[in-house]
């Protein structure tokens, strides 16, 4: 039988579509994917995220131990409170998983796992410790709530206990603040502002009822996935995994190579692969017709004629994008590609044309309408 | 349990179709097709006049999670499209049996309609697959 969160019997009561997601029982939408979506955009929302994993990092070595194995590196937020992006590098340069790593006390930092990968993370993180005394726990004993939209905050904070509240609500963007086990970073993957609120599980149910009475809709996995990628964000396992590096993935800016001294795992296959130059580029698409872009459809340069088995670019991420009423999509294709594509949409070659994302940014589109 | 109207004939495949008693029936996705597509956001309808044989994929259905054929369920000509559905897919979710109807057609052989799949049927079917 699949995990369950400990908010599964909320989304049941909910009436909520349940689906198998890395092994948990997850919804995917409480009745329309599209109006969980736009509830995040001109309001706010909540996600139960609990089947992501919490791993706390402690001990006098844990920031010389993070630096060792995040490509981003934690020296960025030696300030107690901050957030940072970063990618767990494997020693070819591929990317283990991409994580956001709190720092919350002195010697004190939270990691946030993707649920389809958490074993293998942890597997990895403990056989990189070695000599560090560091200690890496897997706390399963929280959940967390990701609230997201205009309001999020104003709403989030009404539920909070006080003292909580007033220091969440003066959060500067990617940094959070602790009290007991409960953190609040003002985080997310929707492209609008909010919080990502970790919890003891026992709290989770009341909170979500909470927030459910101030007006914060409930959203799905299916909602989640067409916000994120309108917000130009990778998911693991579709827009990048352990065979991409971050520099084909759209990430090089998290990868942090100065200092030049800093020996993160993955580092001599990146800078090997920058001087070899990089093929392979991360790009937005923006479908000019009607039809949806969907993960893994061919893509060819403009006018190139070529067939799809040996088109050289693939959609990672395709979707058709509720705030723009069209489909977008990710894509990996060649580096020297900059002009129109084509994408293979059932058995048809449809023009598309490159952007940049994000395509949608605090609900505003951020494409040209053509 | 998705809505099942009795007096509708149904597919496999989840097209419901209503006899309009003069030659011509009125086809649509049954409740529980659009409940599974999720919300819907292209419809890609024939033209009327187009020829069509049972079986055939002669519209689709995209829905934000995926594409889906639509069937003709017997041999006829499309005599009309639903052209509402070209601005509001929509429909088709909110009223799978009454405005969100796909297309009419003319029937060739108006006995081909008694080898549909009747409402109790059609149940069987969606209790398998929603279990």
């Amino acid at each position: 039988m699949a995990d369950r969160t400990p908010l599964h019997d909320e989304h049941v009561a909910l009436d909520a579509r349940l689906v198998d997601f890395a092994g948990w029982d997850m919804p995917i939408d409480y009745g329309s994917q599209i109006a969980e979506h736009k509830a995040v955009r001109d309001n706010a929302g909540m996600f139960d995220v609990s089947h992501m994993a919490v791993a706390d990092i402690t001990g006098d070595d844990a920031r010389a131990f993070l630096r060792r194995v995040m490509a981003n590196d934690v020296a960025r937020i030696d300030e107690i409170g901050r957030a940072l992006y970063t990618c767990m590098l494997n020693t070819r340069g591929g990317v283990i998983d991409d994580l956001i790593v709190y720092h919350l006390a002195e010697g004190h930092y939270r990691a946030v796992l993707n649920a389809a990968t958490t074993n293998k993370d942890l597997a990895w993180l403990h056989g990189q410790i070695g000599t560090y005394r560091v200690a890496v726990e897997h706390r399963s004993d929280l959940a967390i709530v990701a609230v997201q939209g205009p309001r999020a905050r104003e709403l989030t904070t009404k539920v909070l206990d006080t003292g909580l509240a007033e220091a969440a609500f003066r959060l500067k963007p990617f940094s959070a603040t602790t009290e007991g086990d409960v953190s609040v970073g003002r985080t997310g993957y929707t492209g609008e502002d909010g919080f990502e609120i970790v919890m003891p599980a026992g709290d989770a149910a009341p909170f979500w009822r909470a927030l459910k009475s101030t007006g914060v809709a409930p959203v799905g996995l299916g909602a989640r996935d067409t916000l994120r990628l309108e917000a130009g964000l990778n998911l693991y396992g579709q827009d990048m995994d352990e065979d991409t590096t971050p520099l084909e993935s759209g990430l090089a800016w998290t990868v942090a190579f100065e200092p030049a001294d800093r020996e993160f795992v993955g580092r001599e296959a990146l800078e090997y692969a920058r001087a070899e130059g990089v093929t392979m580029q991360r790009v937005g698409l923006v479908l000019e017709g009607r039809g949806v872009m969907r993960h893994g459809a061919k893509v060819r340069a403009a006018g190139s004629n070529v067939a799809a088995a040996a088109a050289a670019g693939e959609v990672t991420s395709g979707s058709y994008a509720p705030t723009l009423s069209r489909s977008i999509g990710l894509a990996r294709i060649p580096s020297d590609w900059d002009d129109g594509v084509e994408v293979a949409i059932r058995d048809k070659w449809l023009p598309a044309r490159l952007v940049t994302p994000p395509f949608v940014r605090n609900g505003k589109s951020r494409i040209d309408d053509a | 349990m998705s809505d099942v109207p009795k007096e509708l004939s149904y597919t496999k495949t989840h097209e419901w179709i209503g006899n309009d008693g003069d030659g011509t029936i009125t086809v649509g996705i049954t409740d529980h097709a659009q409940a599974s597509l999720g919300d819907l956001v292209f419809v890609e309808l024939p033209e009327a006049g187009k020829k069509v044989g049972a079986g055939d994929a002669v519209a689709v259905v995209e829905s934000v999670k995926a594409a889906s054929d639509i069937y003709a369920p017997v041999a006829g000509e499309v005599a009309e499209v639903n052209e509402q559905l070209e601005d509001a897919p929509e429909l088709v979710n909110e009223d799978p049996f009454g405005e969100g109807w796909l297309f009419k057609m003319q029937v060739d052989d108006a006995d081909a309609l008694d080898m549909l799949l009747d409402a109790d049927t059609y149940e069987g079917i969606v209790e398998d697959e929603e279990d």
